[in-house]
């Protein structure tokens, strides 16, 4: 379970810093995404694995729970990170739209601002 | 596109999809579900009528933009929040009203609890539909 | 006790959707705005005494209690930046009125600078790693909304770069926090500073210090990570670009001195030691960047870059004399620098271009615009009595007095750099003819004038009054260090007194 869950943020991380070296939109908007998945699974992970357990206490008595704060944080992550790739896709479709191109310039922004 | 059976079928899951999210609305207060999640399957039902009938009969179906939807959902949390003021308690306090009864003799419990969920339902409905119509509209153009 | 504190968060957010509601009508919109700012203003100045009078105030919202709600708790650092932010938000507000036209207060102008103000708030009196977290972007999905509104391409341009490295920086800090939660256990701050000190892996706790280190360095744009920031401030509106100047790199800087005074100070000899650096390459590479640069933006851009670095460098040295310095610092910096960016904007109205070469004859045009340049460039380049001054004094004499001969020097000779890029805006903008031989005035038609000229004198008057009496400020800007380095009022106001 450890090496899964290991296994899928190195990968993840892995092909979000890939895409996030693009010079096109598209693929940095994914890599974010990539990036921001991995970082949720490697939040999960961080309050440990516990399998089969529920997150809040049934009675008070059974001590068998996993901690729920991690669980909270990743929701509220997830729901952010939607949020902002949600916007930067509008950006990005914007962006394509306007310029017919979806280059990102890091070197050339004069040229582009010129057009 | 037009897809006459994309939009039949659309008809009935949009009514079952809208009812679906305010029972997830209701159940989320002791049970997993909530205003977060509820607001995404509401989304998802005006989105759906989007893709099926296009966005100018949604906004029509909407009646308010969804901008609006959003801010008003922003208030009733803040409005929420707030109510805890009024008793003395700190900001976001929950604060219950038991109708015909107290607790102990099955009152029906209101809360602003629900109302802060009911305001999360709103900001995630209206946000989500403004981008989503937003993406559809410029892909129009 | 917590409504004091919940009060500069929820008025912001109260105006946003009164403004949104309004945003048909942009002079009634513009109007609820600054009438929302100045009760920001009351409200901040409010948590101001309070904290003044009885030391640090912490709230838990929804009265659960701490370190398991969300707590809320201002210090002395705290409550000044609130009522900086609140000052910032005013000034903005006002120069809106001049600026903000009906388009685009109906994109949502109002409403999104009311919910970036609140982010901005927000951040700064959090008592919670991950509530930080959520106020960051709360910050940037207005911010980026902000930048785009109008949607020139160099704007969408700017605002793909910003937003990346952006996104980037947050997900470093997300795998801080949680790496720092899987050790410790938890995210309050209080509580965090505890449990650091007593960690037994001290090499983790360093690895997750730099961590955080590289994600508000991203957001406070030090070197080597700044490179957003030029590329994006220059191209959204005035009023946008000002409150961007003055507010949200602070917030970075802001995150940097919280997070290493009260949590990672167990390894100064690393942690600091590498502040310190970047602080001395931050203020060079800034300053530089900007003698290069002729359009008036993009200068004063890389100049909040070589700024950023003089508060890094007050950090860095961790004595309680340049602690004071940062604090100074960052109080004087917001002021000058998001009236500066004002001026470039009615500079460019009375023009009709920013890049320098192309423009001039100002001084001739409208000597008052000229008068109102100087207060804040002078205050930048640090001339006596203006505020800029003391900020630099303290800052250096902190340095000598820890015998950093180095980054005294560096700090002085930045200084003077800065008088350079100056000089070449009054030269250029200023004193010289219009190249074109056009006199220069303003334009006619678009909304008046004259609410722009009060937000800019409003902050003028604010830099002398800071310069000419610099005692209460440096007084407050000394209780906040103390605070800071002394963390235990903080951790009991947010935990309870335990012994």
């Amino acid at each position: 379970m450890e090496f899964l869950v290991a296994s899928a943020v190195g990968v993840l991380t892995a092909g979000g810093v890939y895409l996030l070296l693009r010079l096109r939109t598209f693929p940095v908007i994914l890599g974010i995404a990539l990036l921001s998945y991995a970082v949720n699974v490697f939040l999960f992970a961080s309050g440990r694995l516990a399998i089969d357990k529920s997150p809040i206490l049934a009675k008070y008595g059974e001590a068998s729970y996993t901690d729920p704060l991690p669980q909270a944080l990743v929701l509220t992550a997830i729901v952010i990170s939607f949020g902002m790739t949600a916007v930067l896709v509008m950006i990005g479709l914007g962006a394509y739209l306007e310029a017919d191109s979806d280059r990102i310039d890091i070197e050339d922004t004069e040229e582009d601002t010129g057009a | 596109m037009k897809s006459i059976i994309l939009i039949a079928g659309t008809r009935l899951l949009v009514a079952l999809l809208l009812v679906f999210s305010v029972y997830m609305l209701w159940r989320g207060h002791n049970e997993p579900g909530g205003g977060f999640i509820g607001g995404l399957i509401g989304a998802t039902g005006f989105v759906l009528y989007a893709i099926a009938c296009g966005t100018q009969a949604t906004r029509e179906a909407l009646r308010i933009r969804p901008e609006i939807i959003a801010m008003v959902g922003l208030g009733l949390s803040l409005g929420a929040g707030l109510i805890a003021g009024l008793f003395g308690d700190d900001f976001l306090t929950g604060q219950w009203l038991f109708i015909g009864g107290s607790k102990e003799e099955g009152g029906f419990p209101l809360s602003t609890v629900l109302m802060f969920d009911v305001g999360v339902y709103g900001v995630v409905m209206g946000s989500v539909l403004a981008i989503v119509l937003a993406l559809e509209e410029e892909e129009e153009d | 006790m917590s409504w004091i504190l919940a009060l500069p968060l929820l008025i912001p957010f109260v105006t946003a959707i009164a403004v949104f509601l309004l945003s048909n009508s942009p002079k009634m919109s513009a109007r609820v705005s600054l009438a929302g700012s100045l009760a920001g203003l009351v409200a901040a100045l409010f948590l101001f005494a309070e904290v003044a009078s009885t030391g640090v105030v912490a709230g838990q919202m929804g009265g659960w209690p701490a370190p398991f709600g969300i707590t809320l708790v201002a210090d002395m650092l705290s409550a000044i930046m609130v009522v900086i932010t609140a000052i910032t938000a005013v000034a903005v507000a006002l120069y809106a009125l001049g600026e903000i036209g009906a388009e685009q207060s109906r994109l949502g102008y109002h409403a999104l600078f009311q919910v970036l103000i609140g982010g901005v708030s927000g951040a700064f009196l959090t008592g919670d790693l991950f509530n930080l977290y959520v106020w960051f972007e709360v910050m940037l999905i207005s911010s980026f909304g902000l930048l785009i509104l109008g949607g020139r391409p160099e704007q969408i341009d700017g605002a793909v770069k910003y937003v990346a490295l952006n996104l980037v920086s947050t997900i470093l800090f997300l795998s801080g926090i949680g790496l720092l939660y899987g050790e410790t256990g938890t995210l309050n701050m209080a509580d965090l500073s505890r449990v650091v000190a007593e960690h037994p892996d001290q090499g983790m706790m360093t690895l997750i210090a730099l961590l955080f280190m590289i994600a508000f360095g991203v957001k406070s744009a030090v070197f080597p990570l700044f490179f957003w920031l030029p590329a994006s401030y220059h191209t959204p509106g005035f009023a946008v670009s000002a409150v961007f100047a003055g507010l949200l790199t602070k917030v970075g800087v802001y995150s940097l001195i919280r997070a290493f005074t009260l949590i990672f100070v167990s390894q100064p000899e690393v942690t600091h030691t590498i502040l310190l650096w970047v602080a001395g390459f931050t203020m060079v590479t800034g300053v530089l960047g900007a003698a290069a640069q002729s359009e008036f933006r993009r200068i004063l851009s890389f100049h909040i870059v070589s700024q950023i670095g003089y508060m890094v460098l007050g950090l860095a040295l961790f004595t309680p004399l340049a602690l004071v310095g940062s604090v100074f610092y960052l109080v004087h910096h917001i002021i000058v620098k998001a009236n500066l960016f004002l001026i470039s904007g009615i500079s460019q109205r009375m023009t009709g271009s920013g890049e320098l070469y192309r423009i001039g004859g100002l001084y001739a045009a409208a000597p008052l615009l000229a008068a109102l340049f100087l207060i804040p460039a002078f205050s930048l380049a640090g001339f006596p009595p203006l505020s800029g001054f003391w900020a630099k004094y303290v800052l250096v004499k902190a340095s000598l007095d820890a015998d950093a001969w180095i980054i005294a020097g560096v700090a002085l000779l930045v200084g003077l750099l800065t008088i350079y890029s100056m000089t070449k805006i009054w030269a250029e903008a200023f004193w010289k003819d219009d190249p074109s031989g056009r006199i220069p005035k303003a334009p006619q038609d678009g909304p008046p004038l004259w609410p722009c000229y009060a937000a800019v004198v409003f902050l003028a008057v604010l830099t002398i009054c800071v310069g000419l009496v610099p005692g209460p400020f440096l007084a407050f800007a000394e209780t906040a260090a103390t605070q800071l380095l002394s963390s235990d009022a903080y951790i009991n106001a947010v935990l309870g007194a335990q012994e």
